[in-house]
């Protein structure tokens, strides 16, 4: 029990799941792409849908794309912001199967050309989980040092990732695998204790099984 | 760890170590999140420059998306200075902060979730008008913010802050039990009466409904602020005279998880049920009504 939970998060209002989880997943979301995003399509499901407008949704999302986070006095102006930073974005509503009420779909292409689907859902109280990466389900919070990695299912590939980790020093909080339905393609989600650097995650990109690697903490 | 499941051992443990009860509470959630004693004043610190800069940024021109909410505790501020009102200024003042701070969130200015931001005008309203009228510093409100913490973190772990999960009784009502806690502690109370002041806010707001028109956080939110503060005031001065809740905290708390798991959905947040399908709510928001 975090007592900043009760007294806090500081934040721009009016909702905590609706206005300040929001902005995390459009935070978590440009971490995830690793770079500028330069357009976004923000697909709202459920609540989302329904008072994601009056709850400045919509603004708080694109304004955690821009890389605010949920007290940042900006977010009320988070689309002319996103203008200046060349980000274009469109709004639409989405059903999404079995997904919790407060989610919502983004579909972004960085200023690179890096592209990410992620589905973020708003938990309650400011917390969010990502529920979806690319088409594979899989459910972390980006509370902790996380490494996302999509792979080759050969044999092995998780031994050397928990290896090379190992090495590095690193203890693994959780550790979560997911294999899409053609069962070719897996993805890794580890929660660390501690921070990870962006060279472990150039290693790991090493392994010729692995097609991409990424770290995101909050 | 133990010491947040029940106000029962909160009172234990404080007590054993022979602290403060915000001494207790700033000491135990520090060792529980692993950061320092420096590092978490620090942080409760900016909370509470937080928290007093919500208040300041309340603009009398400002509304809401909807356009229902604004103004407010512009038109209690007048009637207060003009002495007009029946409860007399202070409590006026009461009044016209929890609107100021609950409309600011509204308008999307940055508050402090307390416990949540639907809720978060209860705390300063009844904080700020009374430090003011005291000439407290910044030190003793946020020793008052730990105590608000400390009883607040039990009813998140035995029940529930979320108006999703258990109705506004668990955000207003949670509001205005930390409220009344943080009140008896800046009064010179002791820990039992914080419990006793814990234990009859939320009796006193049992039940309460998440009913939000149009499913946002205005009407009744807004208003409903103003309830947990003077319901705190209250309880903390019940408390303070020695009166006791014949029914322990602990199980008033788990009565109040109780009631808001009986809570049909339509009242718990999601637009459905209650003001919010009032006739009028409905003729304002056609879309949202189903
Ligand atoms: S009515 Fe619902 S949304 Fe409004 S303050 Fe109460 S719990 Fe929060």
């Amino acid at each position: 029990m975090n007592i900043f939970d009760l007294i806090g998060p500081i934040m721009v209002g009016p909702s905590s799941s609706h206005t300040a989880g929001a902005c995390r997943i459009g935070l978590v979301a440009r971490k995830m792409l690793g770079e500028k995003p330069a357009e976004a399509q923000i697909l709202l499901h459920g609540s989302f849908a329904a008072t994601g407008k009056g709850h400045g949704t919509d603004r708080a999302l694109v304004a955690g794309l821009l890389g605010m986070e949920p007290d940042d006095l900006r977010i009320p102006e988070s689309f002319s912001e996103a203008e200046k930073e060349g980000l274009s974005f469109s709004f639409g509503t989405v059903k999404l199967d079995g997904a919790h009420p407060n989610s919502v779909l983004l579909r972004l292409t960085g200023e690179n050309g890096g592209k990410l689907e992620m589905i973020g859902a708003s938990v309650g109280g400011g917390k969010i989980e990502v529920r979806e990466i690319n088409g594979l389900k899989l459910r972390f919070t980006a509370e902790y040092p996380t490494i996302i990695i999509q792979n080759h299912d050969n044999p092995g590939s998780i031994a050397w990732v928990s290896n090379l980790l190992a090495d590095a020093g690193v203890n693994i909080a959780t550790f979560q695998v997911t294999r899409n339905s053609r069962g070719r393609e897996a993805i890794m989600v580890i929660e660390c204790d501690s921070p990870v650097t962006e060279e472990m995650i150039s290693a790991i990109r090493e392994n010729p099984d692995i097609i991409s690697a990424g770290k995101v903490n909050l | 760890m133990a010491v947040f499941d029940s106000v029962e051992s909160l009172l234990k443990e404080a007590a054993a170590s022979g602290e403060e009860m915000w001494e207790y509470v700033l000491r135990a959630s520090s060792e529980e999140a692993n950061i320092s004693i420096d590092e978490s004043w620090a942080k409760m610190s900016a909370t509470l420059d937080a928290m007093l800069e919500s208040y300041r940024s309340y603009d009398p021109e400002q509304r809401s998306a909807s356009g229902l909410v604004g103004g407010d505790a512009q038109l209690m501020k007048e009637a207060r200075d003009r002495g007009t009102t029946i409860c007399g200024p202070f409590i006026s003042s009461v009044i016209a902060t929890a609107l100021s701070v609950s409309e600011c969130n509204a308008c999307m200015h940055r508050i402090v979730a307390a416990p949540t931001a639907g809720s978060c005008g209860v705390l300063p309203a009844v904080l700020l008008p009374y430090a003011h009228g005291r000439k407290l510093g910044d030190d003793d409100l946020i020793k008052a913010l730990y105590v608000a913490s400390g009883f607040g973190a039990v009813i998140a772990t035995r029940a529930s802050i979320s108006g999703a999960e258990a109705g506004c009784q668990a955000e207003v009502g949670s509001a205005a039990a930390m409220a009344a806690a943080a009140l008896v502690y800046l009064h010179g109370g002791t820990p039992e009466q914080m419990a006793n002041a814990v234990a009859m806010a939320l009796k006193n707001m049992m039940g309460l409904v998440c009913d939000p028109v149009a499913g946002l956080v205005e009407v009744p939110c807004v208003k409903r602020n103003v309830a947990g503060a003077m319901n705190a005031l209250s309880a903390a001065d019940m408390a303070l005279a020695g009166i006791t809740s014949r029914i322990p905290p602990d199980e008033v708390i788990d009565a109040m998880k109780e009631v808001g798991a009986q809570l049909p959905p339509g009242l718990r947040e999601t637009g459905q049920g209650g003001i919010a399908v009032s006739p009028t709510a409905l003729r304002l928001f056609p879309e949202e009504g189903r």
